[in-house]
This record gives structure tokens, sequence and C-alpha cells, in this order.
């Protein structure tokens, strides 16, 4: 019984069987982005245990296919236990097993990056500096006291947390929370001629927003898009309410008030991921090739400046060639500067990329130890095969 | 008879290696000299290129050809050499006999539909089913291609037909045309040499009318009037923001404060004239040049050239002036043209060798060697174009679609001399002539685009990476698509021929392979190269992984494109692993590696077309119906692979005798090609 369990597991039948689901799974979810967009494509087909299908019309979710934590793991499985059954170790076999050493290693290594990685962007205009960078997905309320006048302490809730009529109450906080209506997704605009016939009213009593309207938007699929979430929020004291205020992501506006003389601040804003140093924009630099729109060299020049370390020094930033920092990597993204933004009116900025992966080094591992592995697998191969074709 | 057969592979080797000599020998010119000119350097797309080039990529846009025939020849009258407009003599018409450019027959239109609604069925020439325009007989009509075309700008992507698309080309190739005519002389300088030295003479004069007006001073009206006449056109043409794009800067910087990039246009040239009080050589050189040639003075125009020349080295243009030689010789030898000729020879004395295998051994080995050398000399062609474009754009061999076509031919054909050295069946040459054919022949189509030596934007400005991630991951490809079109041949062999079952070299053969059944020694084949193919593609998908983890901070992005890699690698996997758990044998291993063409194809174009992701810079549109057509005719081949026993030939024979096969190769009758 045991042995054909671990028969069951080591086969070779289950890789291939478990390789050409990986295959279809893929092709799907590549085709599948098409419509979805990649973010989603990516969680439904790649970081899930199934792949599901919703017959139109219906709130069923039927698993149609294993997804690729199901694939992914069934090979992971397999793997160890045909080393463990099949291959001791043998010099002419000592190849596969660090090929397979190797694809476990990357695996795993990718399995922890999905878990752990965290991506953000930073936008600097030149001149300016931050020790925080945005999520590019994720929003927060944020609610700013700005009584102490050494530092500001800042609340923040992640947008994904908040719910519906749902009271938050701090004791740090002088009054309570209350979500009372949420967009996933909306802009803002000012009651004028122009605006748009789904905007409506959000009801607000309070702050700098109570004027505008909401036009709610679908929510966004592609890779580059984001939501804007828009909230509508109660202040409330000891059951008394203290106005209600309308924040939202697409302005990230903080908005002024006042509880018991102490000043506050209330926002929805992209959820920030602060650094424990700072960043300045020197020069922000883009070259195209003389009479195209080819772009040759983006380019920033930074300063990075760390009072911990008492470190100060300049860097340059491009394509190909990131800032890694204290556990984060910092890359050229995106720009605007030379023509493109002296015909917008606009100062020059730069964004980065900020990735913090504690696991980016194992696929550089896995990668050599499977291309040792392969070369001489097949390398053992080439010889033979040279030598019985000439005798 | 033996002497004949002996013969034969030098006859076929001399025939084509004297053609390649024939076209790398340099050649004279008498009257004018159009190739001088061609090769002078010139700066658009970026980028500095000769003369020849801007003409040769624009006509492949306009015309799908590098030049223009002058007279109709039927298609099977292929001895007949018809006489050509060469490319840099068509962008001299262009440049300075535009009335005269105006009158070639250079606008394809293939659309029915489009024909009609322009109401030119009763106009232009027609070749092969294709119909050509002359710029004539469609300007009475430009206002309606505009007007067609702006309509079908407008529409998405998905929205478009086959007819938006070829009004879209045509608007463009309308447009492309037009801003040439006027991108080397100011267009109203019929004769631009004398119009310059007369606007020379007014020009300092003029230029003082002119402030004269701005500051409110007395000034000569009647001069002023005059002398506006040439600088409007001289500031529209300025201030055009398509110049060094849709056609070329061919005023090289004269000024100290200019960088060496700095080419401009006439019109800016002229202006800068203006301002300096001076005219600069190269618009000196370019009238004597154009009036010369537009008033048919051989001498006066091949002095121009020259001088002009010269006044680029003198001037430390030394670099431009090698490129500008270098590019043209490159695009004269046509090296890729030459090569799909030597591999089509190669193929049609592969094929006709592995047939007569059994009736004529002797005969055919000779045919087999004839192939073999083909294939040696077909690949060093291949190989010059290659590496010569390497050294032209100082980069590694693959930098865009183009040149992975290019460099996917190139691989197999290694591939496949490596496999007849070994086997010596006529099967490696067979592959590596097919492959190095398609492939050069998609190469050929994807360089109608334009200019297939593009600058490379910034993210992909890294050469360590274009030749490590790429190059890898290409070979990946021309593996794959090897074992993939080797086991193709194994289908066809297997179906229609008794050969699979045979051990080649009978009694008196002078073949030397290995001593094993054809249909064995192929699976050998198609596995080893599956060996390399795996090694090349995860090797190469990983590099890829990393340069984006070098570039964007992420290993894996489940970028299409970068899933199109790993559908190969793990196609790989599945054939290997297949394989090795005797899940399949010779035959199940060459369905696999067919279902491999189709996956490589995908992962090749199929991914550009989605039109998502990162990789999304290679997109393009017409070729979808043949990606198509290529993966149904895969599939077809696949469905042929899965005949039951009895329907193959090479099997059937085997199952009737039971006996071993070297007993049937000699008493099976002579194969019939096809049935």
């Amino acid at each position: 019984m045991l042995d054909k369990f671990i028969d069951f597991w080591s086969s070779l039948r289950l890789t291939v069987v478990c390789l050409f689901a990986g295959l279809v799974l893929v092709f799907a979810g590549t085709i599948a982005q098409v419509d979805l967009g990649l973010y989603k494509a990516q969680n439904d087909f790649f970081r899930s245990f199934f792949v599901f299908w919703s017959p139109p019309g219906t709130g069923l979710k039927i698993p149609v296919f294993p997804g690729g934590y199901l694939v992914g793991g069934f090979l992971l499985i397999n793997l160890i236990s045909a080393h463990y059954k099949r291959f001791g170790f043998r010099r002419d076999k000592a190849g596969i097993v660090m090929v397979h050493l190797g694809l476990i290693l990357l695996l795993i290594g990718q399995l922890a990056t999905d878990m752990l990685s965290k991506e953000s962007s930073m936008q600097l205009f030149e001149g300016e500096s931050k020790n925080y960078s945005e999520d590019f997905r994720g929003n927060e309320l944020v609610i700013i006291d700005q009584s102490d006048s050494e530092y500001d302490r800042v609340h923040a809730i992640p947008e994904y947390s908040l719910e519906k009529n749902k009271t938050i109450s701090d004791p740090k906080l002088p009054f309570d929370v209350t979500l009372k209506k949420r967009w996933v997704n909306a802009s803002l605009v000012q009651a004028d001629s122009k605006t748009p016939q789904n905007a409506i009213k959000s009801g607000a009593t309070e702050g700098l927003l109570k004027d505008a309207l909401v036009v709610p938007a679908p929510s966004v699929t592609d890779m580059d898009g984001r939501n804007t979430p828009t909230a509508l929020v109660e202040l409330s004291k000891a059951g008394r309410t203290l106005g209600t205020f309308l924040v939202s992501s697409y302005t990230g506006a903080d908005q002024p008030f006042t509880v018991d003389g102490k000043q506050f601040n209330i926002a929805m804003r992209f959820a920030r991921h602060y650094y424990p140093f700072t960043l300045t924009l020197l020069k922000a630099t883009h070259e195209k090739y003389k009479g195209t729109e080819i772009p040759k060299n983006f380019a920033s020049r930074v300063k990075v400046r760390n009072s911990e370390k008492n470190e100060d020094r300049e860097t340059v930033i491009y394509m190909n060639n990131p800032l890694r920092y204290s556990g984060s990597t910092f890359y050229q993204y995106q720009m605007s500067a030379g023509e493109m933004a002296s015909s917008m009116g606009s100062a020059p900025s730069s964004t980065f990329q900020v990735v913090r992966n504690p696991g980016w080094l194992t696929p550089y591992f896995s990668t050599i130890l499977i291309s040792i592995g392969l070369l001489f697998q097949f390398g053992l191969h080439l010889v033979g095969f040279i030598k019985k074709r000439y005798v | 008879m033996k002497l004949l057969y002996k013969i034969i592979p030098w006859f076929f080797l001399a025939l084509f290696g004297i053609e390649v000599i024939v076209v790398f020998m340099p050649k004279s010119e008498s009257g004018l000299h159009i190739r001088e000119f061609g090769r002078l350097p010139v700066l658009m797309n970026g980028r500095i290129q000769p003369m020849d080039s801007v003409g040769r990529n624009t006509l492949l846009q306009i015309r799908s050809t590098g030049d223009v025939p002058l007279e109709l020849v039927p298609s099977w009258k292929f001895w007949h050499h018809a006489k050509k407009l060469k490319s840099s003599e068509w962008l001299l018409e262009v440049f300075f006999k535009p009335d005269l450019a105006d009158t070639r027959p250079i606008f394809l239109i293939h659309h029915p539909e489009l024909i009609d609604e322009l109401n030119l069925g009763d106009k232009g020439i027609e070749k092969s089913g294709l119909r050509y325009y002359t710029f004539k007989e469609i300007e009475p009509v430009i206002a309606e291609i505009q007007k067609q075309g702006s309509k079908a700008a407008s529409l998405e992507e998905k929205q478009k037909t086959a007819f938006h698309k070829q009004v879209l080309k045509l608007n463009n190739a309308v447009f492309v045309y037009q801003m040439m005519k006027a991108s080397a002389r100011p267009p109203s300088w019929n004769d631009f040499e004398k119009e310059l030295a007369s606007f020379k003479k007014t020009m300092a004069a003029g230029l003082e009318a002119m402030r004269g007006k701005e500051e409110g001073k007395s000034f000569d009206e009647a001069l002023l009037k005059d002398f506006m006449v040439p600088m409007t056109e001289f500031f529209q043409l300025a201030r055009d923001p398509n110049a060094g794009q849709s056609y070329p800067l061919v005023v090289p910087p004269t000024r100290a404060d200019q960088k060496h990039e700095d080419w401009s246009n006439i019109g800016e040239g002229m202006i800068q004239s203006v301002r300096n009080s001076s005219v600069p050589p190269p618009i000196e050189y370019l009238a004597t040049i154009a009036s010369a040639y537009t008033q048919d003075r051989p001498a006066e125009f091949n002095t121009a050239v020259a001088s002009y020349r010269e006044w680029f080295l003198k001037e430390g243009f030394a670099v431009q002036v090698k490129k500008g030689n270098e590019e043209f010789f490159y695009n004269d030898t046509k090296a890729f043209v030459h090569a799909v000729i030597i591999y089509i020879a190669a193929f049609l004395l592969a094929a006709t060798a592995l047939l007569t295998l059994s009736s004529a051994p002797n005969f055919s080995e000779s045919l087999r060697l004839s192939a073999y050398w083909l294939i040696i000399l077909g690949g060093a062609v291949h190989t010059f174009g290659l590496v010569f474009r390497m050294y032209l754009e100082s980069r590694p061999p693959v930098t865009n679609l183009y040149s992975s076509a290019v460099f996917i031919g190139w691989g197999a054909m290694i591939f496949g001399i490596f496999l007849e050295r070994i086997y010596k069946l006529g099967i490696g040459s067979l592959m590596a002539s097919l492959v190095g054919f398609v492939t050069l022949f998609i190469a050929h189509n994807l360089a109608l685009g334009g200019d297939t030596m593009e600058m490379m934007r910034a993210v992909l400005d890294s050469n360590f990476w274009l030749a490590t991630h790429v190059v890898t991951i290409t070979m990946g490809y021309s593996a794959t698509f090897a074992a993939g079109f080797l086991a193709v041949v194994y289908v066809f062999l297997g179906l229609l021929t008794p050969l699979l079952g045979k051990i080649p070299g009978g009694p008196g053969s002078t073949s030397t392979g290995p001593k094993l059944e054809i249909g064995k020694s192929l699976s050998k084949m198609v596995y080893a190269i599956i060996c390399f193919a795996t090694l090349f593609s995860f090797a190469g998908t990983v590099l890829g992984g990393i340069w984006a983890d070098q570039s964007w901070g992420r290993f894996w992005g489940w970028d299409p494109k970068e899933n199109g890699a790993l559908l190969i690698v793990l196609w790989n996997a599945v054939i290997l692993h297949a394989r090795w758990g005797g899940l399949v044998r010779d035959r199940g291993l060459m369905n696999l590696a067919i279902f491999g063409n189709i996956i490589t194809a995908f992962s090749w174009f199929g991914v550009n077309m989605l039109g998502i992701g990162l990789h999304s810079y290679g997109f393009m549109d017409a070729a979808f119906w043949w990606l198509i057509l290529f993966i149904g005719t895969q599939a077809a081949i696949i469905g042929m692979g899965l005949l039951p026993m009895k329907f193959w030939r090479s099997f059937q024979l085997k199952n009737v005798n039971g006996g071993s096969s070297g007993k049937i190769s000699s008493r099976s009758p002579s194969p019939a090609p096809a049935a």
C-alpha cells in the first residue's frame, strides 16, 4: 500500500501530467490576460489552488482546473519523492540531481517571493525629497494627529479592512470612525456645467471635499491602471456625530479639522511604506534619438541620506541599473522630463519602482545549480552521442 | 559513372559559389556614379545610414520591394533579368526628378474593394496578381485616400479590417513619398544650383530688410517680398515634426557648437545659412548634385559626389562615411536572398537524394553530398549577413523580430550541418534548408515595415542581456523548430515511403553513415535536439527572469512573452520525461516534437499579437493568418502522425515480411515520391 503510494508520487507519469497541466494553465492564463488584465489573471490562474468558472448568470464558482499552487505543489512533491525513491547518488546522475534541486529551490523561492515581496512606487519632482513610497494597489484611510509640534502621529487603516457601518475605535483617538458609504473606484468632479450624468452627491457635511460630486467607475483590470477608492466616513464622539467627510484616493488630499482644540487631518490615500532614509531627486534626464520618439536614456541623479548610518551620497539610477539600498531596490520606472515635461508645463519628475523582496537571490542560485546540472548531463550525453556515431 | 557522381557535388558548389563571388566582387560604374551617391551618409531614424538604405527602406514600405522593375517580364521567364531601378537611383529621382518619379509604378494596392472605391480599376499595372500604381495615377484621389485613412486611423485596433489596414498603409505610403520628394531640395527650386546661387546674392540684403521691418526701420519692400518666398518654405520645413522620421536629415552639422548627431533638413540648413550669412559646403554640394542630375551632366555629378565625400572625410565624419560605405555594401550583397536561393537548391537536392536512396544509392549519395556542400555554402552566406549586420549595429545578433527570424534559421542551419555530418542521410540538410528558407522568407516579410536596424529603446539597450538572454532563448526556439521539422520529415517519410525501416548503404554504396534504420536515426536526432532545446530555452528563460529582476525588480511577472518562453520549456520537459518514462516511443516522440512547432510559433509570434504586456513592442497583425495557417498545417501533420500503423508505408513492409529490415531494403520496390 505504502509502496503504491510512493510509486504514485514518484512516478514519471505524474511528472508528465503535472508539466502538461502547467502548460495548459500557463497558456490559458496568458490568453485570459487579454480580458482580465495581467493582475487578475495572475491571481485567478497562478496564485490559486483552483481555477474557477462561474456559469454566466449564477454566482456559482466551479473549480475546473488546478491552479498554479496546486500544480506547483504536486510537482514539488513529485520531485522530492522521485529523488527519495529513484536516484541514489550516482556520478552519471549528478547533473539530474542538481537540475532538480535547482528547480525545487526556484519553485520555493518563487513561492516566497509571491508571499513576501512588496512593490510600490515613489514619484519625485526635481528637488523633492521623500522617505516613503506608495503602494501600487493598496489604499489607506489616515487620520493624522498634528497636536504634537515635533512630529505627526499617523493612524492608518488599510482600505481592505474597512467595513460598512462598522465603527473603529482607537484609545489614542478622541473620536470613533464609521464607514458610511464606499465606492471601489471613483473620480471626483466639481458641480458645474460639465458635470457628467452619473455624478452623485456624496452627502458629506464637513471638509474640503464637502461639495465634490462622486463619479463611480468600474474596477480597473489592466496592469498599469489602479482604482481610486472613495468613501464617506462619519466621525463621532460618544454617539454624537462630529460630521461626515468624503475621502478619496482620487485626490489623496488632507482635510483638516479640529476636535477638542486638537488639529487633525483626514485623508484616503495610496498606502505608504516608510523608510529610514530619504531620497532626493537632483536631476531627471530623458534623451531621445535625434529625429525619433525612441527613448535613448532615462536617468535620475539622486541623493541618498541616512542619518542613522550617517550616510549622504549621490548615485544615478537608470534603465537596467537600479539602486539597491537597505533591502529595497529602486528601479527607473517612469519619467517626465526634457521636452515632454516642458511641453506639459510641469516640472521634471521621475518615478521609481520600489521592490522589497527578501528572496531575490534564490533564482540566481537555482539558475547556477540548474545550468551546471544541465551542462553536465547533456555534456555526458553529447560526448556519448558523438563517440557512438563515429565508431 | 563513378566519375560523374564525384563531379556532381563540385558542379553545384561551383555553380552557386561563382554566383556568390560575383555578388561580392567590386563593381565599376560608367556614366553617373549613382552607387557613389548611394554611399553618402545621412541621418534618419536616429541613426547614420547611407542614402541607399533610405531609398531601400522607403521603397520596401511603399512597394514591398527593394527596387523598381522598369519592364514587365512574365514570372516564368526567370532567366530574363528585368531592367530595374535600384534603390539609390530611385531615391535620386524622387529627390531631384520628381516628375519622372511620379510616373514609376510603386504604390501597391491589392485590396479589390479599395481599388473600386478609388476608381482605379482601369489603371495601374498588374504583376503576379498585385497591382501597382504611379503617383500620377493616384494623385487625383489623394484627398479620398486621406479621408479614408483618417477614418481608419480613428478605429480601434480590433475593429480594423483588411480594407482599413490597406487604406492606412496606402495613406502612409503617399505621405512618406510626398515628404521624401521635398526633403533634399527646397520644393520650388527646380534648378537647385542656379536658385541657390541667386539666393546667395540677395541673402544679406534680404536679411537686412527683414530686420529692418522687425525694428520698424525703412526697408526695401520688393526685395523682402522676393526674399520671403523661399524663406517661408524653409521655415515650414524647419518646423516639420516628421524630419528625420519620414525622410532623412541631409545637412550634416557644420558649426563648432553643434553636436555630431545634430543633422538638419534642408529648410533648417538654409535658415542657418541666412543667419550665418554663408551657405555651408554640404548644401552647395547637394545643389550641384541635384542640378547635375536633373540636367544630365554626369561629369559634374560625379565630381560633386566625390568632393562631398572628400569634405566629409576632411571635416571629421570619417566614421559616418565608413558606415555609409559598409551599409551600402551590406545592402548591395543581399546576402539573405542568395542564402535563400542556395537553400532552395539544397532542399531539392536533399529531397531527391532521400527518394533515390534505395533505387540508385550512389547517385543519391552524390546528390546528398551536393546538398550538404550547398548547405555549408548557403550557411556561410547566411553567416556573413548575420555577422555583418551585427558589426553594422554593434549589437548581438538578435535585436528585434526581424533579426530573430534570421537567427532562428541560422541556428537550425548549424544543427542541420551537425546532424548531417554524423548521420549522412540528407535529412539534416533537408531540415536545415527548409527552416533556413522559411525563416529567411519570414524575415523578408518582417522587413517590409521599414528600417530593421532601428535604435534600441532604453530598456532594451543592454548588449550584455541581448547577448545572453536573447541569444539563448532564440537558440531555444531554433532547436525546438529543428526538432519539430525533423519530426515532420519523419511523418512524411514514414507514411509515404518505405524509407524509415531501411538501413542506408546497401552493397556497393559509398555512404559512410551509421548502419541504423533511418527511423531510429531520426528518433535519435530529434531526441538529441530536444535536449539542446531544453537546455537553451530553459537557460534563456531564466536569464530573461534575471534581466527582468535587474530592470523591473521582479524575476517573474507572468508577462505573455515570459509565459510563451515558459511554455516551450514545459513542453520540452514534457517530451523528455514522457520518453524517459516510456510513455511514448518513436512515433509519439515525433508527434510531440511537431506540437513543439505550434508552441514555439505561438511563443514567437502569437504572444506579440495579444497586444498586452511589457514585450508587446513587436506587435504586428498581418502575420496572424499565417500563424493560424501554420498551426493548422502542423495539427494536420500530427493527425497524419496518429494514423494507425497499417497506413505507414515504412512499417507496412516490415509487418508483411516480418524479417529484419535489412533484407527488406534490398527487395523493396523503388519508393514513390507521393501516393
